[in-house]
């Protein structure tokens, strides 16, 4: 691992060529070696939050909103806690208490967050492409955080380093991604994330929760967990939402998880220590059993949680850099 | 008042390349053809060579938009139930129908159901006295066949066409686009294209019980198109159209969320596309429509999935659809079947076509006259056109309903 930090970082371009994009909206369409900075960029914010001062200085001054127009718990927390550790002032926009609810429309919201004038926007939105159409109309950064079914970069940016910690070079890594594939963003930028990086992605799905034309997609396509797993180093289970497990998708939970569910005995399947990932929250007993969640060695469930915080940083602080007037970032 | 009007290329019915000649209106009528070179000069309108054709019919727009369809040549539109309120009383039609005139004729097209919910048939017979020409089942898809059964044979009974929307609902659920790369890649719940051909072979199914008419508004796949051309060869009462944005784009349109190719149906694969193209070509296609529906910001400027469907077409249908026959797909006589001719059959009425004693309604053309759509200028209500930036060649210079001029 050391080595490839030091010829990583030595491979990357100066200044703002390292990462020439103003927001943050998805994976698609990055490069790998943008993709590897943003990573690198993280892991001085991982050994900062083991620290007992956890503080940069970077952000002072500036405001960062966290504009959420779905509910979330653990992502919005993740984003607090990154935007407060960077040193900004961050505002959380709940849209249960938001004029959207009365009537207003997103572009109005944005135009209304703009004037307050923020100097990064963390949004998340449960509609395909809602982030993209906000941050067209903003001047100030816009980090994707999950837009409908479409993307959602920073899980896929913290699952990869993760990936990197435990594993080391993602390149050549079998993983398989398991679960309600169609209705996910998780999937999607994991997907975009590590076949870039050169990883051997597999997809499993019941047929009914898989999204058309995967094949297009530079992926290998499974419905049978089993043949799934089998020469896996990475097993990342999807989140099944509850309202999917009522007849219209899957029968019920537990014909998923006789099918689907990852159990100590089929994890026997996939290469011996492959490590065990799970975006969160976890349907315990469901998609995944809790003794495998909590398999010391090889669960990395919540080390994922812990890299999400540290990208995050590194992101908020690539992302203004530009405004902070950063020498070579223009 | 006769208006003599000479120095023209007719595009005459029968006829596949125009046809030089003159053409003479008495009030609001065609009485005469005369073909060959002008021998008149006193008080004649000289065309001054330009195409000298019948007036669009456009079967099924979203709203009745007059700078829209002046600018795109389109003397008479079948305005689609779809309005709020819908079109499913008698008053409602005879409201609409005066809607436009003189200058344009709208014939507004009853609703099939009740609220088109599909539950309870509208009162059809009392809507045609009172002026419809055609029903429709609106943007939606009539579940249950028992009512379509017995709406096909009421429709029979009055000898009323019934335009459908081609889309099992069931298969499409909360769909905005079609299955595919696309969709998949921008995250937006998708429907495979069976949902056409689906629905396709159930309504011909009951076509053959009932011998109804039914016209089917918008066929955009392979599947589709290949059951039309089986039930045409069967002798069966049905018809089929399209518009220029299914015959010009696939899907890969509404990459970048782009809400003004997000249409109903939706934008299908490359396959589909030149199926289309192809069925333009055989004759599986009879008519082609612009489904003018303009839309300002807020229904378009939101979120792919919340934007409404629909795009503002009357402007560029001419122009999209003369390109058919700059590619050598048709000739253009063929092409005025599709736009004039076959819609006003579709409705009865006596137009859209160059012939003696025909309302005179008829467009002057220069079709080669080079443009640009630009969709912050456009005549339309809104300019949400998913051809923004396309140049493009054809424009019509003069406009003339009943005989005159607007």
């Amino acid at each position: 691992m050391t080595s490839q930090k030091t010829a990583s970082s030595q491979t990357f371009p100066a200044g703002s060529d390292a990462f020439p994009h103003r927001h943050l909206l998805g994976i698609a369409g990055l490069q790998p070696w943008e993709i590897l900075f943003l990573l690198e960029e993280a892991k001085q914010w991982v050994d900062l939050n083991k620290k007992s001062s956890k503080h940069a200085d970077k952000l002072d001054g500036l405001t960062v909103i966290n504009a959420f127009f779905e509910n979330s718990t653990r992502t919005l927390l993740s984003f607090e806690i990154a935007g407060k550790r960077m040193g900004a002032d961050v505002v959380n926009m709940h849209a249960a208490q938001s004029s959207i609810k009365k009537g207003e429309t997103l572009i109005d919201t944005a135009v209304t967050l703009n004037a307050m004038k923020a100097d990064a926007i963390v949004i998340r939105h449960g509609s395909s492409g809602a982030v993209q159409l906000i941050a067209d109309k903003v001047d100030c950064p816009v980090l994707n955080a999950g837009d409908g079914r479409h993307e959602h970069p920073t899980q896929a940016l913290l699952d990869a380093l993760t990936i990197q910690r435990r594993r080391g070079e993602i390149s050549g890594l079998t993983v398989t991604i398991c679960g309600d594939v169609m209705h996910s963003r998780v999937a999607r930028s994991n997907i975009y994330c590590l076949t870039t990086l050169g990883a051997r992605v597999r997809i499993c799905a019941p047929p009914s929760l898989l999204p058309a034309a995967l094949d297009r997609f530079n992926v290998e396509v499974f419905t049978n967990f089993d043949e799934a797993l089998k020469g896996s180093d990475v097993v990342m289970m999807l989140r099944l939402q509850n309202e999917r497990m009522n007849g219209d998708f899957i029968p019920s939970p537990r014909e998923y998880q006789y099918l689907y569910g990852l159990t100590r005995e089929r994890l026997e399947l996939a290469n011996t220590d492959a490590l065990i990932m799970h975006p969160g929250p976890m349907n315990r007993g469901v998609e995944i059993d809790s003794d495998v969640a909590d398999d010391l060695e090889n669960s990395a469930i919540t080390e994922q949680v812990e890299m999400g915080v540290a990208v995050r940083m590194a992101c908020l602080d690539i992302l203004t850099r530009k405004s902070r007037g950063v020498e070579g970032w223009s | 008042m006769n208006r003599y009007f000479g120095n023209a290329r007719l595009v005459l019915p029968g006829e596949q390349q125009p046809v030089e000649g003159s053409l003479l209106v008495e009030g609001d009528r065609i009485t005469t053809i005369n073909t060959g070179a002008d021998d008149r000069s006193d008080g004649a309108i000289d065309c001054q060579g330009r195409l000298l054709a019948p007036g669009i019919v456009d079967l099924g727009v979203f709203a009745i938009d007059k700078p829209a369809f002046r600018f795109g040549g389109i003397t008479r539109a079948a305005l689609m139930p779809d309005q709020a309120p819908i079109l499913d009383l008698p008053a409602m039609i005879k409201h609409n129908a005066v809607d436009g005139k003189p200058d344009l004729w709208s014939h507004p097209i009853a609703a099939a159901t009740k609220g088109l919910e599909g539950q309870q048939l509208a009162e059809i017979g009392l809507m045609q006295r009172s002026g419809a020409k055609a029903v429709a089942t609106g943007r939606r898809w009539i579940a249950d066949s028992g009512i379509m059964l017995r709406l096909l044979q009421y429709c029979k009974s009055l000898d009323l066409p019934l335009i459908v929307h081609s889309e099992d609902a069931g298969l499409t659920g909360d769909a905005v686009a079609t299955n595919g790369e696309t969709a998949t890649r921008l995250g937006l719940a998708s429907a495979t294209a069976a949902a056409e051909s689906l629905s396709i072979a159930r309504d011909i199914a009951l076509v053959r019980e009932t011998g109804a008419h039914v016209h089917f508004r918008q066929v955009t796949t392979t599947d589709g198109l290949e059951l039309i051309r089986a039930a045409k060869s069967e002798d069966l009462p049905v018809s089929c159209g399209i518009t220029p944005a299914h015959l010009l784009l696939s899907d890969i349109a509404i990459s970048d969320f782009r809400t003004f190719a997000r249409l109903s149906p939706p934008l299908r694969n490359e396959a589909n596309r030149l199926a289309c193209i192809e069925a333009v070509r055989d004759g599986t296609i009879d008519v082609i429509s612009s489904g003018h529906d303009p839309r300002g910001p807020e229904d378009k400027r939101l979120p792919f999935a919340e934007a409404a469907p629909g795009m503002a077409g009357a402007e560029t249908l001419l122009a999209l659809s003369l390109t058919l026959v700059r590619d050598g797909i048709i000739p253009i006589g063929r092409l005025f079947e599709l736009l004039s001719t076959n819609p006003a059959k579709i409705l009865g009425v006596e137009a859209g076509s160059l012939t003696p004693g025909y309302e005179a309604d008829f467009i002057l053309i220069d079709e080669d006259a080079p443009w640009r759509v630009d969709a912050r200028k456009m005549a339309a209500a809104a300019g949400n056109t998913p051809f923004d930036g396309l140049p493009v060649q054809g424009r019509v210079t003069a406009i003339y309903k009943g005989g005159r001029a607007y």
